[in-house]
């Protein structure tokens, strides 16, 4: 027996120990299905470095695992928010910009857009970015969509998907009421919490959903979905009843963008990958895979099919943009403050 | 002697219980006593009183009480005729009802959705034959539904490894001596399956008790169960200092509903509770 | 009859209800549509393209090396505890018991978390290793689980006359006690196996850059469709390990057959 367990335990550590001497020379951490597997392919290719590609649910999941730091990666695409916050506890390195010509690809209105969580744009580089809006079935909702106020209304009972996440929800109903979705005010926010109340008591929201509204919105279980715009191209092909608008009170800007941690181990590499990223040719395949909006104007420049070119669900125009805010970061008591508020409407 | 002797093999899983069970768990009881500024504080275990909170605990407890229930029901009767039928190699055959187990836990419960929505798939069956369609998706109901599915493997198999174990001449000698099926049943077979019983039970109420996936996907999240709040105050509000104070408040009601349970188990007589 | 007619009856039904889902993701591994709400015609490409896909294959291998060295050591030391625990005093066994469920009784993250914690104040590199030694953990209470039940129905009378006759206590131990708790051994490997196969937060929080399993490629994938690969792929596991379980079973009644004849 003990010889057997000696036994076994020596295949299982030199089993584990083969498991993870595999090296990379490029760790990069990215949502699911967040590029397209081509590119790695590529990139590997070009320059013979090999990439160990993984992928993270939530911005929240992957925080502990880049600042604890067991185990480091090299490129991480956080949102906006979460770049702040990752600046703010100094856990980003700044970049070497002389190692990413590319990076006048990008529109210099993202550049703009990307100072209110980046300051002097120094630790990221935009790689997507899109609106928040709504989502309707042009055969249930026949009246024009313009406003948040379709959310609450009682003709569309059991009728609306509305999304789990607290500060995406706080955000809309913030802005339907005419405040900054950056609001800490704790009167303007008791406010948006009663709004969403009242609109789960009246039975119009149907259920709380990240991903699914996408599903559910095709299978026409739902008029009304709150959605990211860079879902709606997608969804739109699966149904053609689809219909994305970004309402007039205004919505959320968000942007994703690569960041290198403090603890990486190669910088450089990561560097390559995100100039690779900005090449045109590569921006593009990407586009075309994930669907969600590119600030590559070169790649933009390169789009064939007209009617993605010229969509204003993929490019919205300037007017619409002006509407739309950034969230920030906004410190742990308001974090906390936002989460009590969230509880107390889904109880 | 002799058992003095085989307490000792115990020794390898003691030295990885406290390696990988006691040290985490006292990491989480101090993140549990203590606030951000690292200050001793009593707060993270009082806020369960808090409505919301007590809303949620109380509903996980009646849902995952109801789906226990019901496990049982349906898993007892499904063991007893497991055990009747010949067959040589039955450990197949028990088998069959663990392979959906290894289709993926979001798979699964995914394919429910789809399954159960407004235009899913068995409201599309259910049009066709003209009859009346089923509106359980986001509701309690359905979230029950899926801790059934997803638990019931976990209810049949120990109450099926226990019942095999019986001896069929005890029970042949109760009915000799004139029980009738059901006095059997409930004086011998009952009670010697208890200890399958308590062992099916704490693996469908625990699992169920802390669930948030299946609140989540099916439920629609409108029903915010303790397992959801944990959840989101480690992700979303990032508080591993409420979140972990939570847990530990869990932890003892799940011990005690644990002991309550363990209390009609006679046949361990070995448990103090 | 009547009464084994409604015994096949409820049997179906259970197994109906245990089934529907997975015939539904079968299903879904052939639609055209990478929506799982619409169906868009037929197709075997996930198929083709899932054997094309490095990544989702390295996954799966990943997964099973976990699921079955995690299942079996939990198994090996589950056991081991059990027989230990079963001949305990009550003071000792009730602790040893109530501490084996903790890591049952969190939440997943709180154990994941925790276990990370761990990992980093040890100055231990996540990797392969900290997930397999994850699973080992959280896999011992189902082992043992499984395994008590069984070992309180076994008899000390046997053990003791093998004794009696002479054996020795490794030998008693595998001729009268192994047979009996086997079948419980058994289902609590298998119970391990399936547990550490279906994982994902523990994962999560424990494992290091480069490692990645389905149910991490699964979770992830969720923001944007899960890619009909995985579909495909969970069909062909199920699939396989229906064809082996159908021969296995195929084996056993041929075997059954010549003990008829021999008799």
């Amino acid at each position: 027996m003990k010889k057997f367990i000696s036994v076994v335990l020596l295949i299982i550590s030199a089993f584990a120990l083969s498991g993870c001497s595999k090296k990379y020379d490029l760790y990069v951490y990215n949502w699911g299905e967040y590029m397209d597997p081509e590119v790695i392919k590529q990139f590997e290719k070009e320059t013979g470095l090999t990439v160990s590609y993984e992928n993270f649910e939530t911005n929240e999941d992957m925080l502990p695992k880049v600042a604890n730091g067991a185990g480091s990666y090299d490129l991480v695409c956080p949102s906006d928010y979460m770049i702040q916050h990752m600046i703010e506890e100094d856990l980003l390195a700044e970049l070497d910009f002389n190692n990413i010509p590319n990076i006048s690809n990008i529109g210099s209105q993202y550049m703009e857009s990307s100072k209110a969580f980046d300051p002097d744009n120094k630790y990221s580089v935009p790689y997507c970015w899109g609106t928040v809006g709504i989502l309707y079935n042009k055969k249930m909702v026949t009246e024009p969509v313009d406003s948040w106020s379709i959310l609450w209304d009682k003709k569309y009972k059991d009728n609306v998907l509305m999304q789990n996440s607290v500060r995406d929800a706080f955000g809309i109903t913030l802005k339907y009421l005419g405040y900054s979705l950056n609001s800490t005010d704790k009167e303007e926010l008791e406010e948006a919490k009663e709004k969403l109340i009242e609109q789960k008591e009246d039975g119009i929201v149907q259920a709380y959903v990240v991903d699914q509204v996408r599903d559910k919105m095709i299978g026409e279980s739902a008029a009304l979905g709150v959605i990211y715009s860079g879902e709606a191209i997608f969804t739109q092909r699966e149904n053609p009843d689809l219909e994305y608008v970004v309402p007039k009170e205004g919505s959320n800007l968000w942007i994703d963008s690569w960041v290198v941690p403090k603890n990486a181990a190669h910088k450089e590499n990561a560097e390559k990958f995100i100039n690779f990223l900005c090449r045109a040719d590569i921006a593009l395949m990407n586009f075309e895979y994930i669907t969600y909006s590119t600030p590559n104007e070169a790649a933009k420049a390169l789009i064939e099919d007209e009617n993605i070119k010229n969509s204003t669900v993929a490019f919205p125009d300037n007017a619409t943009l002006a509407r739309c805010e950034t969230f920030q970061y906004l410190g742990e008591d308001a974090d906390e403050l936002y989460n009590e508020l969230w509880k107390e409407v889904k109880s | 002697m002799n058992n003095k002797r085989k307490k000792y093999l115990a020794f390898p899983y003691v030295l990885w219980m406290a390696a990988f069970i006691i040290i985490p768990l006292f990491m989480i009881i101090y993140y549990g006593l203590t606030n951000r500024n690292r200050q001793f504080t009593f707060e993270n275990l009082t806020i369960i009183a808090e409505p919301s909170n007590l809303k949620a605990l109380w509903l996980s407890l009646k849902l995952s009480t109801l789906s226990t229930i019901l496990c049982l029901i349906l898993a007892y009767p499904l063991a007893s005729i497991l055990t009747k039928i010949k067959m040589k190699n039955k450990s197949i055959l028990v088998f069959i009802f663990i392979l959906p187990m290894w289709m993926n836990f979001l798979l699964r419960t995914l394919a429910w959705q789809t399954l159960l929505d407004k235009n899913g798939v068995i409201n599309t069956v259910l049009t066709f034959f003209h009859l009346p369609l089923i509106n359980i998706i986001n509701t309690p109901g359905a979230i029950i539904l899926g801790m059934v599915y997803n638990f019931l493997p976990f209810m049949i198999l120990p109450i099926y490894n226990t019942l095999s174990k019986i001896d069929s001449s005890v029970v042949d000698a109760a009915r000799d001596l004139g029980a009738n099926e059901f006095q059997t049943f409930l004086r011998i077979t009952f009670p010697l399956s208890l200890p399958g019983v308590i062992s099916g039970i704490t693996m469908v109420f625990v699992p169920a008790l802390t669930t948030f996936v299946i609140s989540d996907i099916l439920g629609g999240s409108k029903i915010l169960l303790i397992g959801n709040v944990i959840e989101q105050e480690f992700k979303y509000a990032n508080n591993w200092h409420t979140g972990s104070g939570l847990s530990l408040v869990l932890m003892v009601f799940i011990l005690i509903s644990m002991a309550l349970v363990s209390k009609y188990d006679k046949e361990s007589e070995g448990n103090i509770w | 009859m009547v009464k084994k007619t409604a015994q096949r009856f409820y049997i179906i039904l259970i197994l109906l209800f245990l089934y529907a889902p997975i015939i539904t993701l079968v299903g879904l591994s052939f639609n055209q549509s990478k929506s799982i709400s619409r169906w868009g015609g037929f197709t075997t490409k996930w198929y083709t393209s899932l054997f094309e896909n490095d990544a989702i294959l390295s996954a799966l291998y990943t997964t099973l090396t976990i699921a079955f060295f995690s299942a079996f050591i939990a198994t090996i030391i589950g056991t081991i505890a059990s027989i230990a625990i079963n001949s305990m005093k009550r003071l000792p066994r009730t602790i040893l018991l109530g501490i084996t469920n903790i890591p049952m009784l969190n939440a997943d993250i709180v154990t994941g978390i925790s276990l990370m914690l761990l990992f980093i104040g040890l100055h231990y590199t996540l990797s392969f290793s900290s997930v397999l030694i994850a699973h080992i953990t959280f896999n011992i209470p189902y082992v043992i689980l499984s395994v008590m039940p069984k070992l309180k129905q076994t008899s000390r009378n046997t053990y003791e006359a093998a004794l009696d006759l002479g054996a020795s206590q490794l030998y008693a131990f595998f001729k009268v006690v192994l047979p009996d708790i086997f079948p419980g051994i058994l289902s609590g490997f298998l119970l391990a196996f399936t547990m550490s196969l279906d994982d994902f937060v523990i994962t999560h929080f424990t494992k290091g850059p480069g490692i990645d399993t389905l149910s991490t490629k699964i979770y992830t994938e969720v923001r944007k469709g899960i890619k009909p690969e995985m579909y495909a792929l969970s069909s062909l596991l199920f699939v396989t390990v229906l064809i082996l379980l159908i021969l296995l079973n195929r084996r056993t009644n041929k075997d059954k057959a010549t003990d008829f004849t021999k008799k």
